[in-house]
């Protein structure tokens, strides 16, 4: 089985985020990156699939140079191969033009299974699978929990909301975008860092898959968040602190 | 194209509860445009507030969803009443077909949006840490989902709506997805419901070994011990303590958030609690937009400290 990965680079989780001077994106310059997160569980999906079945499994990538790292982390655990469209400026791509760039660049390769995360942890679109999906012409399903094969299709477990799940049938090649917490990561071995050094990673841009930039919908601005509560910030060291709060667990929650 | 088109979705028992936040957004909507306002209702489930017009969207391939069927229908739905503005409420099942349903008309969906003012859609970024405004390019469709308890229910305007019978022409070769009935999981073990006070732990905690360090502070309190979502994917407390969108919803008196950042995911299944109390070390972590109390600091010297002052007053 031939398995594509769409696995975006994201700004590492406890970052202390900064507005750019643009007043449009984040200041980039002193941040570190790392795999979004349910790529990362995407990915382990992608190879616990073919160490069941056989087959190949393909990083996709798009990002600037610096995504490399996070390429080379993902065949350092064991994917085969991987796509780099490397673009400096995806912030003039929309949800739906960066669907097109990635959807052609995995056409080329006539998968039989696209797995993408359910949704980035900077932009939080939840939706680039799902454009992929309806581009490619593929079937899909989203907030995956589990992926078996079921003769020539597959059946997958959806996760709904309160606690409900359903399982679904559908055929071949199609797309899942994948929930974390479906399976369990693994960390890439010394021997699998020392081979990834090897594997080949194609490189190309937007540009070259015809691909030009476009929005349908622009940023205006970001900005921080409004204070929806009046939060008491209980000061000082963390034993005055904690006095503080039993004080007010005691005589206004009084819960103790 | 004139008008708001608000697609609602209808659960296990009726219309889901965010159908109706998604149906105020869109009354307010329509008072500050001025143009019509209708709804599109899929199988039998009532709906009453005062809308220009109401589509029942009736065809046997719809009884149970699927992102292939929904998708035809309501590509027709909008071919038929050309809306400007089409709604949805930032559901699990919404996210499943609307991005899909907006790509066929060359749109991108603005998902899980918390506001619109003049023109401007507004949606957090970085999991609520930043907040953003969109521009869509004026004279485009625009596709909205609302994040849920952006808009609120109490402020929907009853009434009555004429309704009309929508049903799509549809060829079940499109329906490529074979849904079986939903099921939910084994019996909870845990009610956390039942708890006064709920002392919740997040990836702030950093490894299983640490766990003990917020046991202890539940135990002090007399609390049921719950947790954000990655807590229990990595198996370090059972799914079943999880609180949140895919987990529980809870209102305890009081709501302990230690370590966690306070994504809209976790926050729609606690910010119904009496009071809140957030430890976090960062100062603009979001669960200080909805916590009463707050102490930021180090969870592994705060925690303690507060273990100590709860023993010390419970004498
Ligand atoms: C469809 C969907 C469903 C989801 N369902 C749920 C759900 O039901 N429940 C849920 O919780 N999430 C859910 N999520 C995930 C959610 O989006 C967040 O990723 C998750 O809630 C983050 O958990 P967290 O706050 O523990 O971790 P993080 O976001 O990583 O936050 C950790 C926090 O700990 C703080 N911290 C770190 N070290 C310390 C220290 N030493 N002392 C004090 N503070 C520290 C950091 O400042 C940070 O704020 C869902 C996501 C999706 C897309
Ligand atoms: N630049 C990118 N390169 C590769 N995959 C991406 C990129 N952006 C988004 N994706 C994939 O699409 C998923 C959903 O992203 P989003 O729609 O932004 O929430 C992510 O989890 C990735 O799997």
């Amino acid at each position: 089985m031939k398995i594509i990965v769409a696995l975006k680079q994201v700004p590492a989780r406890d970052s202390q985020l900064k507005v750019a001077p643009s007043g449009k994106w984040i200041d980039e310059s002193d941040l570190t990156f790392e795999i979004n997160e349910p790529d990362a569980y995407a990915l382990e999906e992608a190879l616990q699939l073919k160490e069941k079945h056989g087959g190949e499994v393909i990083v996709l990538c798009a990002g600037p140079e610096r995504a490399a790292s996070s390429i080379r982390e993902a065949l350092a655990k064991g994917a085969d191969r991987a796509i780099h469209i490397e673009e400096d400026d995806l912030g003039a791509y929309d949800t739906l033009a960066l669907a097109r760039v990635l959807a052609k660049a995995a056409e080329t390769e006539k998968p039989d299974l696209v797995l993408t995360g359910l949704q980035s942890d900077d932009l939080g679109s939840g939706q680039t699978g799902v454009v992929m999906a309806e581009l490619m012409g593929l079937p899909h399903a989203t907030i995956i929990m589990q992926v078996e094969l079921a003769g020539a299709g597959l059946r997958v477990k959806r996760e709904l909301e309160d606690g409900w799940f359903q399982f679904a049938g559908m055929p071949l090649p199609a797309l899942l975008t994948i929930q974390s917490g479906i399976n369990k990561l693994r960390y890439a071995t010394l021997m699998g860092i020392k081979k990834a050094k090897s594997k080949e990673i194609r490189r190309l841009t937007a540009a070259d898959l015809g691909v030009p930039p476009r929005s349908t919908v622009t940023v205006a601005g970001i900005f921080a968040p409004p204070r929806m509560k009046q939060t008491q910030i209980l000061d000082g060291s963390p034993r005055e602190a904690a006095a503080k709060l039993v004080e007010k667990l005691k005589f206004e929650a009084r819960v103790i | 194209m004139n008008g708001i088109l608000v697609v609602t979705e209808t659960g296990l028992n009726g219309l889901h509860k965010m159908s109706l936040e998604t149906v105020a957004a869109g009354q307010q909507l329509s008072r500050e445009l001025g143009q019509p306002v209708s709804a599109a209702v899929f199988l039998t489930a009532p709906l009453s507030a005062k809308l220009d017009r109401v589509y029942r969207v009736q065809h046997d391939l719809l009884s149970a969803y699927t992102a292939d069927g929904y998708t035809a229908a309501l590509e027709a739905l909008i071919h038929q009443a050309d809306p400007a503005v089409v709604l949805f409420p930032h559901t699990y099942q919404v996210r499943d077909f609307a991005p899909k349903l907006a790509t066929r008309f060359g749109q991108v969906l603005i998902s899980d949006i918390i506001g619109v003012h003049e023109g401007k859609w507004r949606r957090q970024l970085f999991q609520g840490k930043l907040n953003a405004d969109f521009l869509p390019q004026p004279g485009t469709r625009v596709f909205a989902s609302i994040q849920a308890g952006a808009f609120r229910a109490d402020q929907l305007e009853a009434g009555a709506a004429p309704e009309e019978i929508f049903s799509p022409a549809l060829d079940p070769s499109l329906l490529r997805q074979k849904p079986e009935p939903p099921f939910r999981e084994s019996a909870r073990a845990v009610d956390l419901s039942a708890a006064d006070v709920i002392v919740s732990v997040g990836r702030g905690i950093k490894e299983q070994d640490n766990i003990p360090v917020v046991e202890e502070l539940a135990k002090a309190l007399g609390a049921e011990l719950a947790a954000s979502r990655p807590i229990c994917d990595n198996g370090w407390l059972p799914m079943e303590r999880q609180v949140g969108s895919s987990g529980q919803t809870v209102a305890p008196k009081v709501y302990v958030a230690v370590g966690i950042s306070g994504a809209i995911q976790h926050l729609v299944g606690m910010k119904g609690s009496k009071t809140i109390v957030a430890i976090n070390k960062d100062p603009n972590a979001p669960i200080f937009e909805v916590a009463d109390y707050g102490i930021i600091g180090d969870l592994f010297e705060v925690v303690p400290a507060l273990v100590d002052e709860v023993k010390k007053a419970r004498g």
